[in-house]
């Protein structure tokens, strides 16, 4: 029972990671119909930044509370990966709005190499380690909870909750609804939909940076091609949820986090991604649109 | 649009007032992007810890460089783009073509002359310009060489488009011959012309054309029938593997395993489609994107089989149809049966052919099952399902038979990879190389075979050709290494095409039965022509 409750807490970390980094997918799906491939190295450079930044205060400054420099990383990191996400969407995605539906899909995966080898060309090819930031375990009860794995959770939790309020309760949120529903007549009532889908993506590379920031301090190692599992993972879980579904994608990241921390601990560590991808094709036999999304109904 | 009114203020800005805010907005966003890349580095010191490395010059210079790209296209490139599509009053005619502009006859001349004299000079040019001007002359050469060739096509073009087929397959036919001519004819020797040899048709030739016939085979899948297939690499590594186990344990012929593998890796198309025909779009994307990794992990770890990462090696090589073999201490050597020198270079030169023979294959049934009620049935599932059902298509049959159809191809040409190498492991069938093969099938036009062909030599051969950027280290020194540079030129340039030619190379080919509808719909939404 305790080893259950262990893993049922190793699979919350990385699930709350896995979510963080579905909702970009699911969010610019929603909005543009687009697979976003360069969203897992969009986490990657976050990570990147909280690593550099991580660097700058070492260097700068003798001894820093953990909770400022966390804070501080996590800050910067939002910035600048919002600022790539940003850019990416305007000189790669935007011209091709309205093209055929694979055109940028294809721009997304040159994205996405191009991204992993810039990162790879500029700060070089080998794993960065840096000294654990936060060692602190709490045991109770014969069941160790590790204060990172606590901070993960509730900054998840936090921004989950903050990011609730942006899409349910304020104007930007309508908007973005409101493009995701009809974008043709979101237009006609005055909605700013090119800024409107900057700002999804704006938000998505956001909380992957979050979750590029979590990693770093949870794995304490970042290389160049870290984005593309951890990417085609929480791709993975935002379909699972239903592609598109915004609890879907944090329900979905929950199941694949504990798909494989319980198959590590139970079955064989090697096989683990191969379960989480057989019970994704599983789940989509049944539910062909994923647990939380919508059917769709083709109108002739 | 040589002149813009700029909507804030509402004053006229001349195109250099308007780029030079143009980019000092780039410059900010370069800045900003890459500030901690490339102005900091993080390297680890002896003691195994990362420490940042300055390099402020660097990002000026990179900001600076951004800037300064913006200005003159905002100020110089779009106004010539925009220029080039007004008619002069006077004559009623577009301004000549710049196509036309860069192959004057004039030029060509002096690029034969440039050729002509430098090649005169090959022997004595390190003695006459020293080694690093000799290293800039032979790019000289280079380009000039490519700007005669290309000229020499830009003339002849409408010939060469109204018998593209014939002519490249021609071409593709004689390409080893000419290559070894041409070398023998440099090294003075047959046997220099065949080593020679080895680099052009190996690393060019069949890897192009292994990329091309993978690229002809999705085309199948996505091109015709429409179904986005993110794992086509999967049917790759059964081929490829279905002959390194079944050659190395068994010590069956490729000649028998060739079909083995295609067999079964359409086996593996059917069994992967089954649970999908129910999906559509984008779910069956990530369920085929999963399917590859599957395999690619269950190649990593089933290591009582498979062997793991470490791969398997020792596997035979192709022989002459089973009357002459390729190694040299077999009796029926095909140097000894024929009573010529050794040489590694007739393996690949078969090879070629052989995986030419393929690729051919490929598009003589592409283009015939086009024609068959199967093929109709595939173009009509990828324009419209629904209205496919209701002609009474079956469309588990159809998914069904694309998917193993392609599949076959990609076992094909597993198979012939494997024979290849000599040596496979799960290392060839990452994902990055569905990704590329999905890129060819779109960059060059869905559903077009020459198209798709075109892109594959491109994009194979782009790569190719930037492994050979040593000259490069003169400019930069030499710690500079191209090689580093070679995919990230590489994701940019996917980029930059899609973006110049949406639509592919050649455009993707309509059915044959189609019904123009006209759609009118807000100019916002639609790029180019219908939404």
């Amino acid at each position: 029972m305790q080893y259950f409750v262990q893993q049922l807490i190793n699979g919350l970390t990385l699930g709350s990671i896995y979510g963080l980094i579905a909702i970009g997918y699911t969010m610019v799906y929603g909005i543009i119909g687009m697979i976003n491939f360069a969203h897992g190295d969009i986490f990657m450079v976050g990570a990147f930044t909280a690593l550099i930044v991580f660097l700058i205060l070492g260097a700068l400054f003798y001894s820093l509370p953990v909770v400022i420099a966390l804070l501080i990383m996590m800050i910067v990191a939002m910035l600048l990966t919002s600022l790539y996400n940003w850019t990416i969407e305007k000189v790669a995605y935007r011209p091709l709005r309205g093209s055929f539906r694979l055109a940028p899909l294809i721009t997304a995966i040159g994205m996405s190499i191009a991204l992993s080898n810039f990162v790879q060309v500029t700060q070089g090819p080998r794993n960065k380690p840096i000294p654990p930031m936060v060692s602190t375990v709490y045991n109770i009860e014969g069941i160790s909870v590790s204060l990172k794995q606590i901070i993960i959770v509730i900054v998840t939790a936090l921004l989950l909750a903050l990011f609730w309020y942006l899409v349910n309760k304020t104007s930007l949120g309508r908007a973005q609804r409101a493009c995701e529903q009809d974008r043709k007549m979101a237009a006609l009532l005055g909605i700013d939909v090119d800024r409107t889908i900057s700002i999804t993506f704006v938000m998505g590379a956001a909380l992957a940076a979050v979750a590029g920031t979590l990693f770093l301090m949870y794995y304490g190692v970042i290389a160049f091609s870290d984005g593309f599992t951890p990417g085609v993972k929480a791709f993975t879980a935002a379909v699972l949820g239903g592609i598109g579904s915004l609890p879907g994608a944090v329900l979905g990241g929950l199941m694949i986090g504990f798909i494989e921390s319980m198959w590590s601990a139970y079955f064989s560590i090697d096989y683990k991604d191969v379960a989480a991808f057989s019970i994704l094709a599983i789940v989509l036999i049944f539910l062909p649109s994923g647990i939380l999304g919508r059917p769709e109904v083709e109108k002739v | 649009m040589a002149v813009t009114v700029s909507p804030e203020r509402g004053v006229v800005a001349t195109p250099v007032q308007r780029a030079t805010r143009e980019a000092l907005y780039a410059g900010a966003i370069a800045l900003g992007l890459f500030v901690l890349f490339i102005g900091l580095r993080t390297d680890q010191n002896i003691s195994n810890e990362l420490i940042l490395v300055q390099r402020w010059g660097l990002l000026a210079a990179v900001v600076i460089a951004t800037m300064l790209g913006r200005f003159l296209y905002v100020a110089y490139g779009q106004p010539f783009l925009a220029n080039q599509k007004i008619a002069d009053i006077a004559t009623g005619l577009l301004p000549e073509s710049v196509a036309t502009r860069f192959f004057r006859l004039p030029y060509f001349i002096a690029a034969v002359v440039v050729v002509a004299v430098l090649a005169l000079l090959a022997g004595s040019l390190d003695g006459l310009l020293g080694p690093g001007l000799a290293g800039y002359a032979r790019f000289a050469r280079a380009l000039a060489i490519i700007y005669a060739l290309a000229s020499v096509l830009f003339y002849f073009r409408t010939f060469i488009l109204a018998h593209f087929s014939a002519l490249g397959i021609t071409a593709l036919a004689l390409y080893p011959i000419i290559v070894v001519a041409v070398l023998a004819g440099y090294a003075g020797s047959m046997a220099g012309g065949f080593q020679g040899s080895l680099k052009w048709v190996d690393n060019f030739g069949i890897q192009i054309l292994i990329y091309v016939m993978l690229a002809w085979g999705l085309n199948i899948v996505v091109g015709l029938a429409g179904l986005l297939d993110l794992g086509y690499v999967a049917f790759y590594a059964v081929g490829a593997y279905a002959y390194a186990l079944l050659g190395t344990h068994f010590g069956l012929s490729f000649w028998i395993l060739l079909p083995a593998a295609g067999a079964m890796a359409a086996f593996w198309g059917v069994l992967l489609g089954f649970p999908v025909l129910r999906l559509r779009g984008d779910y069956l994307a990530i369920v085929t994107l999963a399917f590859g990794e599957i395999i690619r992990l269950v190649l990593i770890n089933w290591r009582e089989v498979t062997n793991g990462s470490a791969g398997i090696s020792g596997i035979p090589k192709v022989t002459f149809f089973g009357l002459m073999t390729f190694n040299v201490s077999d009796p029926n050597y095909i140097a000894k049966v024929l009573d010529i020198a050794t040489s590694s270079a007739y393996y690949k030169i078969f090879l070629y052919y052989l995986i030419l023979g393929l690729c051919l294959l490929t598009a003589f049934v592409t283009i015939r099952l086009r024609r068959m009620p199967v093929g109709r049935a595939w173009e009509a599932l990828r324009e419209d399902e629904i209205a496919c059902r209701s002609l009474g298509i079956n469309t588990t049959t159809t998914k069904l038979t694309a998917f193993a159809t392609g599949a076959m191809f990609g076992g094909f040409a597993g198979s012939f990879f494997a024979a290849r190498q000599g040596f496979v492991s799960p290392e060839s069938f990452i994902f990055l190389e569905s990704a590329i093969i999905l890129a060819m099938v779109v960059l060059g036009g869905m559903g077009s075979l020459v198209g798709i062909a075109v892109a594959a030599m491109v994009m194979i051969g782009g790569t190719e050709v930037l492994r050979e950027l040593d000259f490069l280290k003169q400019v930069f020194g030499p710690d500079f290494t191209p090689e580093l540079y070679r995919m990230l030129l590489f994701g940019m340039a996917m980029v930059i095409v899609m973006l110049w030619k949406p639509r592919g190379f050649v455009g993707s080919r309509e059915p044959t039965a189609f019904l123009k509808k006209s759609k009118a719909v807000s100019g916002s939404f639609t790029k180019e022509g219908h939404g």
